[in-house]
């Protein structure tokens, strides 16, 4: 990869002598154009809601919206007074951070003595793993376990513990370990050093794009996830925000958790959906530039 | 070279990398409490499970749990079901990402392919609880799909509590959110396509068409064939996470799969040892659908996983 602009860049660079365009070519960006609009169009529509008026929403009912009515702060403002959004939204961040920190601890072991060479158990060790790809229990037995034999239920543990390890995520870091340079193993060995710093000062700095990706991987799917949380976490205050967007979202429940006000009984909703996705949204243009690269090559070979 | 008898080996093997086999511990501990240990699923799909006697202490019952879900009203309901959502998802959902990377390709633009990939990534990164909402917020009456709709078909209500819609909405809901996210392996299998085929395909005058058809097409095959063998692997474990959220009792007739099935009877009613058979009969479909894919597609493209 000489190109070090990402090599997502060269798909659109290659074999176009930048011609004329025919009748396809003017068809396709039109094409394209209206996929935009259309993937767009849901999300805009939640952000013009969000920032308007509850009441001129109401009015407005099933219209197109193109911008947002009375713009106005309001529904923000509500959401971020209340205690139980707030608490859970800390929450959320508490179970994605840790999350995050414990797979990437473990996603790194793993794929660093999977990379080595010459290791005896190292067949026996792939076998393991590949096992868990087809089955690794139920629902249930993973509920029991978690509930009855670990007594889980009601701590994060629950939410971060199992499913820390990807093995998908743990095969891309392997393919990136792997193509470290030999040489450069062999170098560090020669002056001394044994595989706990090897990994930390040779591997790890060297495969950063693919690691920095990683996180994306690991974050978004456990800042996303409601359902385990649902069947493992019994109060209240520990709730995630995903559970409480599910009270706001799905189940109606806007009067009970006191967000009837009628200025934004309509806008909440909205608001509440920008919040939980707005902080895992965020991190995407954070870890793109290492995107194209670290995700590319692992998945070419991978 | 004098070959080491395995005490030999293995003692050379541990001075060199008892390090390693260290750092794997975490691993190995993780893998057989979380991964190993849950299989006793097998074992309680035949028991009738009671928590205070344990596995070993319950009564093992056989097949029963097995002959009882089978022979229930809702059995046939719930496969069919489950099967007609995962084959619609697979239908529709499964070839978008690869024909919008296919037409990603034949973009001139550069500044428009990246524009359209950044953008088609965007749902990716909604949650489930929040796409759900977006989606009864939508077709709702008050939404701007649904108030359209009933217009035009002079229906009431909320278009989710119709079930002739339930499987639509669900899969177009997915299309929108993993479309773009998904091209991205075949973004990637499209650049290791080797740029000398297209520069001799140009000097043999081929047209768009035919380099598509004669250069493109065949680079992403391998990569459209494994993802579609491991897609096959889960035809019956359609999740239960969006299913949840978007079911309501109006669709139970249609929305019901045995994921949300399994968690109602598992985890509510609490009926352990038939929740597991239910479990265990659909990873047992699974296997046995990703080995003859695996096989069928061994046989006819060369392409495998295993």
């Amino acid at each position: 990869m000489s190109n070090n602009k990402g090599s997502g860049r060269s798909l659109f660079k290659r074999r176009r002598k930048l011609g004329a365009y025919d009748w396809f070519d003017y068809l396709n960006t039109a094409m394209m154009l209206l996929l935009c609009v259309v993937m767009l169009y849901p999300m805009w529509h939640v952000v013009c809601a969000s920032f308007s008026d509850g009441v001129e929403l109401m009015k407005h009912g099933g219209n197109i919206l193109l911008a947002p009515l009375n713009f106005t702060f309001d529904a923000y403002k509500a959401a971020f007074k209340h205690s139980l959004i707030v608490g859970s939204f800390l929450n959320s961040v508490s179970i994605t951070v840790g999350s995050v920190a414990v797979s990437m601890v473990m996603t790194i072991l793993c794929a660093y003595v999977l990379s080595r060479q010459r290791v005896f158990f190292k067949k026996f060790f792939n076998l393991m793993i590949v096992i868990t790809m087809f089955y690794s229990g139920t629902l249930i037995s993973r509920y029991m376990l978690i509930t009855q034999t670990l007594g889980l239920s009601d701590t994060f543990w629950a939410l971060i513990l199992p499913g820390c390890l990807s093995v998908y995520n743990m095969i891309i870091v392997r393919t990136a370990f792997e193509g470290v340079p030999d040489s450069l193993n062999e170098a560090a060995y020669i002056d001394g050093a044994n595989h706990w710093q090897v990994m930390w000062k040779v591997t790890v700095p060297l495969c950063k794009s693919t690691l920095a990706v990683m996180v994306l991987y690991y974050a978004v799917p456990v800042w996303n996830s409601w359902f385990s949380a649902s069947i493992y976490l019994k109060s209240r205050e520990k709730l995630p925000l995903q559970l409480v967007l599910r009270e706001i979202l799905i189940q109606n429940n806007i009067e009970q958790l006191g967000l009837d006000a009628i200025n934004i009984a309509a806008s909440i909703e909205y608001a509440a959906m920008i919040i939980g996705t707005l902080p895992i949204l965020l991190l995407y243009p954070a870890l793109q530039k290492h995107f194209t690269k670290g995700v590319m090559i692992g998945a070419v070979k991978g | 070279m004098k070959k080491d008898n395995l005490v030999t080996v293995l003692k050379k093997d541990f001075k060199r990398n008892w390090m390693l086999y260290l750092m794997f511990v975490p691993i190995l501990v993780y893998l057989i409490i979380f991964c190993y240990w849950p299989m006793n699923g097998i074992l309680i799909a035949f028991q009738d499970y009671r928590p205070r006697r344990g596995i070993w202490g319950s009564d093992w019952v056989g097949f029963k749990h097995f002959k009882a879900f089978f022979t229930t009203y809702s059995c046939r309901q719930i496969i069919g079901n489950t099967l007609k959502l995962s084959l619609a998802c697979l239908f529709f959902g499964f070839p978008a990402p690869v024909v919008l990377s296919l037409f990603l390709n034949e973009l001139k633009s550069r500044r428009l392919g990246r524009m359209v990939q950044n953008i088609t990534y965007l749902p990716h990164f909604i949650s489930t609880v929040v796409v759900c909402g977006m989606v009864l917020n939508f077709v709702g009456s008050e939404g701007f799909i649904g108030s359209f709709y009933n217009q035009l078909t002079g229906s009431k209500g909320s278009m989710i509590t119709r079930k002739e819609l339930y499987i639509p909405i669900y899969v177009l809901s997915n299309i929108w959110e993993e479309m773009g996210w998904g091209t991205i392996v075949y973004l990637a299998a499209l650049l290791s396509i080797d740029t000398t085929l297209y520069e001799a395909a140009s000097i043999d005058v081929a047209g768009r068409w035919a380099k598509m058809f004669n250069v493109t097409i065949p680079g992403i095959l391998p990569t459209f064939i494994i993802t579609f063998i491991l897609r096959m692997g889960r035809i019956l474990s359609v999740g239960s996470d969006k299913a949840l959220l978007l079911q309501t009792d109006a669709t139970l007739e249609v929305s019901d799969i045995i994921s949300t099935y399994v968690y109602r009877r598992g985890i509510h009613d609490q009926s352990w040892g038939y929740s597991s058979a239910v479990g265990l009969f659909t990873i047992v479909i699974n296997i046995t659908l990703i080995t003859i894919t695996n096989r069928l597609s061994k046989k006819v493209s060369g392409n495998s996983l295993w």
